[in-house]
């Protein structure tokens, strides 16, 4: 039998601590779409995508209202679509960013993943045209999310795409100086990105999954944060359990939301991703869940190991919470999406330099940071180099999505709204780093890579 | 098939019959009940078994939703799997 205190802790963690699914994401497989004729491969782009997709926001808002947990984003993640354009190599692929768009909206999701290209060991047919692509692609559709992978642990980092990246991340921002420089917020940097990840704007359908699938987001920084608020004074490793006990909770609604949407969708169930993902809103921040556990301020020395204890016992927790576990899993730190980062990031105690240590403990990168608008490419090739080193060495994914403030200096704001939130533009070392950016070539694998 | 009904909020006359007159107009049976009245808090706890309900899940939130509302109080109607889910291995 339930017990009353159980009921009413799940009441009161939805209610007044934003536990939720963030994202019930269904991955579908675009490679029989392939077409030399490019308007062909697009109807059946267009028509797949509708044809699997067509239940999936009704899907998930029924099951939000048996159980009674909100499900936040309902979104899709295809093949990425460098594949698809290496059969056309004359034609501009953003007729498939188009296209793309135009399903997101005939389906209702609110965001399409996979405007993507896999170039870590070097460019494949289809995937340069792509990636000189993607500002544009941004600029002129609303929903659809593009990234790149420039490098593994296995092979290394493509210091050519690395250079190129510089360039396409300023280009996406100035195609959209009227609109905050959007385009930047949706387009990700991955060094060793996961094939099954469901968030934005980094996810795709990676080569080596089913025709269709569904994978879960979790999320829930303050239900975690409340749970150490409740504890009062006790020592770390019985905040770690703490920790630990809450993510199982989260992640078995997770579990149940994948599970169930599965069966109603007819869809085998991928991943659950076990994240703790924030919003801007008051009560749904990873940074004020380290400033429970004890720091004034996050970016304060103490914000690293903290960080790197609340990422380690979220996974431990929700490990065993769910069948299988993919994605990015981990405690993520975009910026402009989380209140007390904005915060902390307006009064410089979270710099740059620090971000870029919490990458290494955490489960992304940096990710949603306004940069000044005169940062040339190259300095922004040298941030993404610093961050695929960092994911490459450590086996872990990294990312980089920085949003340059075309028009606007350090201290000025930009703001997107809604989810993708808005902040102030930190300081960047400008110190120039072109030389190295532009020798190219690769950066070898390192060490860690020779496992067999 | 269970399901749980939560009551929340400041006591009054008559919640407990509202809430069971709208459970017994679409044919969902009462369980068990827990209810208790703390410094003027009303909470209330009900499991039903809702397979012989003559109105879909949602619509049977909705209803208790809305009644909820109109007596000053917060309902909740969720599915037993989410709490099993939540708090048993």
């Amino acid at each position: 039998m339930i017990n009353s205190h159980d009921i009413l802790e799940t009441i009161n963690m939805i209610d007044n601590e934003n536990l939720d699914v963030r994202t019930v994401t269904m991955g579908i497989s675009l490679l029989d779409c392939i077409d030399e004729d490019i308007d062909r491969a697009c109807e059946k782009v267009y028509d797949k995508i509708c044809r699997y997709a067509k239940d999936l926001v009704k899907t998930g808002e029924s099951i939000s209202k048996d159980y009674g947990i909100p499900i936040i984003h309902k979104r899709i993640a295809v093949t990425p679509i460098a594949m698809l354009a290496a059969a056309c190599p004359t034609k501009n692929p953003v007729k498939f960013a188009e296209t793309l768009d135009r399903a997101a909206v005939q389906v209702g999701v609110n965001f399409v993943g996979g405007y993507s290209a896999l170039v870590h060991k070097g460019f494949a047919p289809g995937d340069y045209a792509l990636i000189e692509s993607i500002p544009e692609a941004l600029a002129m559709t609303e929903r659809v999310c593009s990234s790149v992978n420039i490098g593994t642990t296995k092979a290394g980092i493509n210091m050519d795409a690395v250079a190129k990246m510089g360039k396409v991340i300023r280009k996406s921002a100035e195609l959209t100086a009227d609109r905050e420089c959007i385009g930047a917020a949706k387009l990700v940097v991955f060094c060793n990105a996961p094939e099954d990840n469901p968030f934005m704007a980094g996810a795709f359908h990676g080569p080596g999954e089913p025709d269709c699938v569904i994978n879960v987001g979790v999320s829930g920084p303050g239900v975690v944060r409340a749970a150490i608020a409740k504890a009062g004074d006790c020592n770390i490793t019985e905040i770690a359990d703490i920790v630990k006990k809450t993510a199982f909770k989260i992640t078995r609604a997770g579990m149940l939301v994948a599970g169930e949407a599965s069966k109603r969708l007819s869809v085998p169930f991928g991943i659950v991703d076990l994240s703790l993902a924030p919003t801007p809103a008051i009560g749904d921040s990873v940074a004020h869940i380290l400033e429970e556990m004890g720091l004034e301020e996050c970016g304060a020395y103490g914000t690293t190991a903290c960080l790197a204890l609340l990422n380690d016992a979220v996974k431990k927790g929700g490990v065993m919470a769910s069948s299988h576990v993919g994605g990015l899993s981990g405690a993520f730190i975009p910026v402009t999406e989380d209140a007390g980062m904005i915060d902390a990031a307006r009064s410089k105690t979270l710099t740059l330099t620090k971000l870029e240590a919490m990458t290494a403990v955490c489960s992304v990168g940096l990710d949603m940071i306004a940069i000044p608008g005169n940062t040339p490419p190259d300095v922004i090739s040298g941030i993404i180099a610093d961050e695929a080193a960092i994911g490459m060495v450590n086996s872990k994914t990294t990312a980089v999505r920085l949003i340059p403030a075309i028009g606007k200096e350090a201290g000025e704001e930009l703001n997107f709204g809604g989810l993708l939130g808005g902040g102030p533009i930190m300081d960047v070392n400008m110190k120039s780093p072109s030389k190295f950016i532009s020798r190219g070539g690769r950066i070898p694998a390192p060490m860690q890579s020779l496992k067999n | 098939m269970n399901a749980v009904i939560t009551v929340l909020g400041k006591d009054d006359v008559g919640i407990l019959a509202a809430v069971s007159g709208e459970c017994a107009k679409v044919g969902v049976n009462i369980v068990e009940v827990t209810q208790s009245v703390l410094q003027g808090m009303f909470a209330m706890i009900m499991f039903v078994d809702i397979s012989r309900s003559t109105v879909p899940f949602s619509e049977l939130a909705d209803i208790l939703t809305e009644k909820g509302e109109e007596k000053g109080v917060k309902i909740h109607v969720m599915h037993e799997d989410i709490f099993n889910a939540m708090h048993k291995i």
